[in-house]
């Protein structure tokens, strides 16, 4: 099946400095897919490259097959963007906003779907309302819609939530989801990454314009497989047997990385051989925050 | 929120035409949602222009047989009206979209760089001429004006707004800031349309600013609009037309290639 999207070897410079050195990905069709990094990774600039807002330097990318830049048309038609920046144009309002942007795809009589969106949203009872006159919330819940008038297939979100309340953002989640249930393929990017962990099914990770990771998310989180555990000890210090499993603090509190569940028993035996008491005693596994922050610290 | 149940492709609603006539329709509503400031301020402005200039100089003779200064002056003042907003609405609605980040409503749908070009332009035409229109509609009542060649007024109307237009658009691709976009007016643009012939016949200057005044392209159509009225001007309409025309389509060739390559918008 043709990947919804497919990046090959893009480069990006300005000037002296490399913005994307030659990433290379693809996201299946019906994916929720995350691309992760933090800021001036790239992020935004690859998007702006698969959405025709930015010209790559060198490789190729492209939605549904279509190319971004030879056939751009197409490749337009099938991808709706959230931008980051919370834009509108304030001489129209909510309704005459997605009119318009509608008809730019090429698309009459859509009112039937912009009701719907609008109702989807809860901007019905905005709809005749001027864009000024929203909170940065609505603001938001409109790009969504102008991203969505025209039902593309493949959707990138680039950082929705950055700056929506609690409320908003979980509603916005069960939306997107939906859309994905439905067969809509999605690309996120947040900094947000117990969201990123909860929603995408595989994640790429940008570091200084390159990938360095792109695997599904639980093979992330197995890539750090194992439990955490943090023992308070009383008297303080590990015994010479565990002193390799320490990965963090040391004296009455320690954090070691085990290779399991069953290496906790063996611990246990050691301590008490050494007559170390445990006084505390948490038992974790990795999640993607920490598994971001070693995939960027490696 | 609920779920939206119909994400099935468009279909045959698309038009191929519709993303084109959209731009235009969106840059139309822009300017007319504020017509206090875009329309009946300019009209005013140049009635007052007329009112000034053709009371203190009503006597300082008539610049064609039989024309006297305010018939003149008039569709001067028009062309004037018509230039200067046909500039404003382009180079205005783009510098405005770039600095608030609003133009990727346009840039990210698949619209072609000759529908981008021409939807601006042709708002910008519109809006020339109904400014334009407003001026001649409101002086019409008491200044004696007629009109020889109404082909000719249309043909520079149409021209004058349209090279306009375009250098609206470079001016709007061109600036970032307000006052980018101000030093292409006030440096570039007002001082070439003052010194078109708008207030006096060329023949009235020393010869070195005659000569001067044939290298401005503003003074061929205002010249040639005013032989629409008056069936006299200071050169033949045909070669202000052939001047006019090509200025309009360099211009017009060079502002399609950068609307192409995403001069100052994609990047």
């Amino acid at each position: 099946m043709t990947p919804a999207i497919k990046v090959d070897g893009v480069v990006k410079r300005y000037g002296s400095l490399t913005a994307l050195a030659g990433v290379s990905m693809e996201v299946a069709q019906g994916e929720f897919f995350g691309l992760l990094g933090p800021n001036g990774a790239g992020k935004t600039t690859l998007i702006s490259i698969l959405a025709g807002l930015n010209f790559a330097t060198g490789g190729s990318a492209a939605v549904l097959g279509h190319d971004v830049v030879r056939d751009y048309r197409e490749a337009r038609r099938a991808l709706g963007v959230v931008p980051q920046e919370l834009v509108f144009d304030p001489f129209f309002t909510v309704r005459e906003a997605l009119t318009i942007q509608s008809g730019y795809f090429g698309l009459r009589d859509n009112r039937a779907w912009i009701d719907e969106l609008l109702h989807c949203l809860d901007l019905t009872d905005k709809a005749d309302a001027n864009m000024r006159q929203l909170s940065g919330g609505m603001k938001r819940r409109v790009l969504i819609g102008q991203a969505l008038v025209h039902k593309p297939p493949v959707i990138i979100l680039d950082e929705p939530t950055a700056g929506v309340d609690v409320e908003l953002r979980q509603s916005l989640w069960q939306f997107i989801r939906r859309l994905n249930r439905d067969g809509h393929t999605i690309v996120l990017t947040t900094h947000y990454l117990e969201e990123a962990e909860a929603l995408c099914g595989r994640i790429a990770m940008l570091k200084q314009g390159q990938i360095v990771a792109d695997d599904t998310t639980q093979n992330l989180l197995n890539r750090f497989s194992g439990c955490q555990v943090r023992l308070k000890l009383s008297p303080p210090g590990l015994p010479a047997g565990l002193t390799q499993l320490l990965s963090e603090g040391g004296g009455d509190d320690c954090r070691l990385t085990l290779a399991g569940y069953d290496e906790l028993e063996s611990v246990m035996a050691a301590l008490r051989t050494a007559g170390v008491r445990v006084l505390e005693m948490e038992v974790g596994q990795p999640d993607l925050e920490e598994v971001f922050v070693r995939i960027m610290n490696h | 929120m609920s779920l939206p149940t119909d994400h099935s492709p468009p279909g045959p609603r698309f038009s191929a035409l519709t993303g084109f006539s959209t731009l235009f329709y969106k840059e139309w509503l822009r300017f007319w949602k504020v017509n206090i400031q875009t329309v009946l301020a300019p009209v005013l402005s140049a009635l007052l222009f007329l009112l000034v200039f053709g009371h203190t100089l009503r006597n300082s003779g008539e610049p064609y047989p039989g024309v006297g200064y305010t018939a003149f002056l008039t569709p001067g003042l028009a062309m004037m009206t018509v230039l200067q907003n046909a500039f404003a609405n382009s180079s205005s609605s783009l510098m405005q979209s770039k600095m608030t980040g609003n133009i990727v409503f346009v840039l990210l749908p698949p619209l072609s760089h000759r529908e981008f070009f021409f939807a601006y332009l042709l708002a910008a035409v519109a809006r020339g001429l109904v400014c334009g229109a407003g001026v001649l509609l409101c002086t019409v009542w008491f200044v004696d004006l007629r009109c020889a060649h109404p082909l000719w007024v249309a043909v520079f109307a149409l021209l004058g707004s349209a090279v306009m237009g375009v250098l609206g658009i470079i001016a709007g691709l061109q600036s970032n800031k307000v006052d980018e976009l101000a030093a292409f007016q006030n440096f570039i643009i007002l001082p070439l349309t003052f010194l078109s012939g708008v207030f006096y016949s060329i023949y009235s200057l020393p010869q070195f600013w005659q000569k001067l005044s044939h290298l401005n392209p503003f003074f061929y159509i205002v010249d040639g609009f005013r032989y629409g009225f008056f069936g006299a001007g200071d050169v033949s309409p045909w070669l202000s037309a052939a001047v006019v025309a090509a200025c309009l389509a360099a211009l017009s060739l060079l502002t399609l290639w950068l609307i192409k390559t995403g001069y100052k918008m994609r990047h």
